[in-house]
């Protein structure tokens, strides 16, 4: 395996803490009633999102799932910018259009924040192929949950891609569960990396829980795709904290899992592992913590300072006003 | 081309694909059969050994997928044109067309607009039965956040693919299957997709209609000049946004409507366009609305019960004399 620098992988662990961070924060400010609609947490999850998009460059693009405040995040969407959405201010980077599961950044090439499950694969597909048809070495990275894999897009989406042999980073996100409907009881081949291989692309099954694991197979990956490899497949091995959205009442997975799983908690496991080889000493983890709370506290106050958009401007962006200037 | 400078309804559409490819590499066209077969209806025959398999791109039986990767090449940068067979089969994209395409613009706040093109046929008249021959434009025309236009002349099938390939947002084309082999004078361009058009002056009453039943709805028009009533005919061309203006003029002029829509009649484009002339100019109406829709039936096989199922010039023309008072 490989492992990235120690910076590299210190700023990494610093992702995860932010991700972490900003969304208990979001879990209370729920509670709060500040943020409404649904709130799909990340918790848990982060070390994939981190291990996988450090390894794209400012080209690349991202089609992330309602679950994407991590993926956004660490793509660079600012922090302020994402909480204004979710409080449906016009500060917002959907400008208040799309909440919590529709976040998208043209600065950054984040194209969602896509609720319909599967339905951001076949997008991530056609990116690839402006892509590949206008002679650009960018790669898509597609972000989808294991329960995208019952949904037909997810076998168009990987015939055309890879009979196309088209540039995607298929990043499968397996939970286990999709909503409350376990795996086992979703779908007749639980092994999705080998279900992924079906389609002739390479794949992997990768412990999601692990940076250093998700950051090495994201690497073999994303250079195979840019060496003109054609699609490859990864399977993260993960585990969500919490429930589904905040209405999940959990009925369906028993305690004793749950705890089973936060004892491998990604956060714990990497600061364990930096500061066992000297990477992240006492201090180090301070200033990590409090930049974290900083970016929070920040967006927070930025958020709440945000305006809300006149209801005169209700049908704006129906469709395209060119002459308007970006506000 | 033939002698008289006519052409079909077919090479009109393969005309105007051509001018587009050629003028901008953005454009490619992809779907099902397009490339090495020639397109389904054979709008597309012979693009591909011009243009090369990468630009008349042939895409699996996969309606959605491809769909969905117009609409993700559209945000690359790229001006895909994308043909799906029928509109029935159109139905299994339905979620990228409604969920992403026609949101996507709205939902970003205004960052990624979807400049994609989807083509389709709609209709019945060829005897292809219920999973081939509706008519779901309507549906379409529903939705917040696209635009639908529904070439029913050879001059539309020549020149609206240009604007709608210019609109920075999604465009559905609905070219109904019973036009294809029709032959008309293909203009010289350009067309005006925001404007609906009167294909026929007249004063006693105003027909409306688009597409496919263009044609039928011209000869009722004749037949009901034999008897002394002179209808106008407006062709609405672009079904979302619709131009109220256009028809609710004509009708106030003429004072009475018969609305001819090839889809059902229940929650149809007849009923919106109904209901809109009743809202703006009721106290010009000298009678009700009249409509003239399909049958409320999965549509049928056999040729006599299809025709019996979608507008007909009869139909058309009862329901005109009913609401200009001469029905007995």
């Amino acid at each position: 395996m490989i492992v990235a620098d120690p910076q590299t992988r210190l700023a990494m662990f610093g992702d995860m803490v932010r991700v972490r961070r900003f969304e208990e924060r979001c879990a209370e400010l729920y509670t709060e009633t500040k943020i409404r609609g649904f709130l799909h947490l990340y918790i848990g999850e982060e070390a994939v999102a981190v291990g996988v998009l450090h390894h794209l460059g400012p080209d690349d693009a991202v089609v992330g799932t309602y679950r994407e405040h991590g993926h956004a995040l660490v793509r660079g969407v600012p922090a302020n910018s994402i909480m204004a959405e979710m409080f449906g201010r016009y500060e917002g980077c959907s400008r208040g259009r799309g909440g919590s599961m529709h976040l998208f950044d043209a600065a950054t090439r984040f194209y969602g924040g896509n609720a319909i499950v599967g339905g951001g694969l076949p997008l991530a597909v056609g990116l690839a192929l402006a892509d590949k048809m206008q002679g650009r070495s960018n790669v898509t990275a597609c972000f989808f949950g294991e329960g995208a894999m019952a949904e037909g897009e997810f076998h168009e989406s990987m015939n055309l891609a890879a009979l196309w042999d088209l540039p995607v980073l298929f990043v499968c996100e397996n939970n286990l569960y999709a909503m409350g409907t376990a795996l086992e009881r979703s779908e007749s081949v639980t092994d999705m990396a080998l279900k992924a291989a079906g389609y002739a692309m390479p794949s992997w099954a990768v412990d999601g829980m692990d940076l250093d694991a998700v950051w090495d197979a994201a690497g073999h990956a994303v250079q195979a795709i840019r060496a003109g490899g054609g699609p490859q497949f990864l399977e993260m091995r993960t585990y969500r904290f919490r429930a589904h959205s905040m209405f999940d009442p959990e009925r369906y997975r028993d305690k004793a899992e749950v705890t089973g799983w936060k004892e491998r908690d990604p956060i714990e496991t990497m600061r364990e592992r930096l500061a066992a080889g000297g990477v992240l000493d006492d201090e180090a983890m301070t200033s990590i913590e409090s930049a974290a709370t900083a970016e929070v506290d920040e967006a927070v106050a930025f958020a709440d300072a945000g305006t809300l958009e006149p209801v005169e401007q209700l049908t704006r962006w129906v469709t395209s006003e060119p002459e308007e200037a970006q506000p | 081309m033939t002698d008289d400078g006519q052409v079909t309804y077919r090479e009109a559409m393969r005309a105007a694909l051509g001018d587009a490819l050629r003028e901008d590499d953005r454009v490619f066209l992809m779907g099902e059969d397009v490339g090495m077969y020639g397109g389904t209806f054979a709008v597309t025959l012979g693009l591909i050994e011009e243009f090369g398999p990468e630009r008349v791109r042939d895409a699996p039986l996969s309606e959605s997928g491809f769909v969905g990767a117009g609409i993700g090449a559209a945000l690359g940068g790229m001006r895909p044109v994308v043909e799906v067979m029928t509109v029935n089969f159109a139905l299994l994209a339905l979620d990228q067309i409604v969920n992403t395409a026609a949101s996507l613009l709205h939902m970003s706040g205004g960052q990624f607009n979807v400049p994609i093109v989807i083509r389709m046929t709609t209709g019945a008249g060829r005897q292809l039965a219920a999973q081939h021959s509706h008519s779901f434009e309507g549906w379409f025309a529903h939705i917040p956040g696209i635009r639908v236009l529904a070439p029913a002349t050879v001059e539309d099938a020549r020149w609206m693919l240009g604007p709608a390939l210019d609109d920075p947002d999604p465009v559905i084309i609905v070219e109904h299957g019973t036009l294809y082999g029709a032959k008309g004078d293909p203009g010289t361009g350009p067309v005006d997709i925001d404007r609906a058009a009167i294909r026929r002056p007249g004063s006693d009453l105003t027909l409306i209609t688009y597409g496919g039943t263009l044609p039928t709805t011209m000869a009722a028009a004749d037949r009901l000049a034999e008897e002394g009533i002179d209808a106008e005919v407006v062709d609405l061309r672009t079904l979302r946004p619709l131009d109220d203006a256009t028809f609710c003029e004509s009708v106030a002029r003429t004072h009475r409507a018969v609305v001819i829509d090839e889809g059902w009649r229940s929650g149809s484009l007849a009923a919106e366009i109904s209901a809109r002339i009743t809202e703006q100019i009721f106290y010009e109406l000298d009678a009700p609305v009249g409509r003239v829709c399909s049958a409320e039936v999965p549509m049928p096989y056999a040729a006599h019960l299809e025709a019996a199922a979608t507008p007909t010039v009869e139909g058309i023309v009862a329901a005109s004399k009913q609401v200009v008072g001469r029905d007995g």
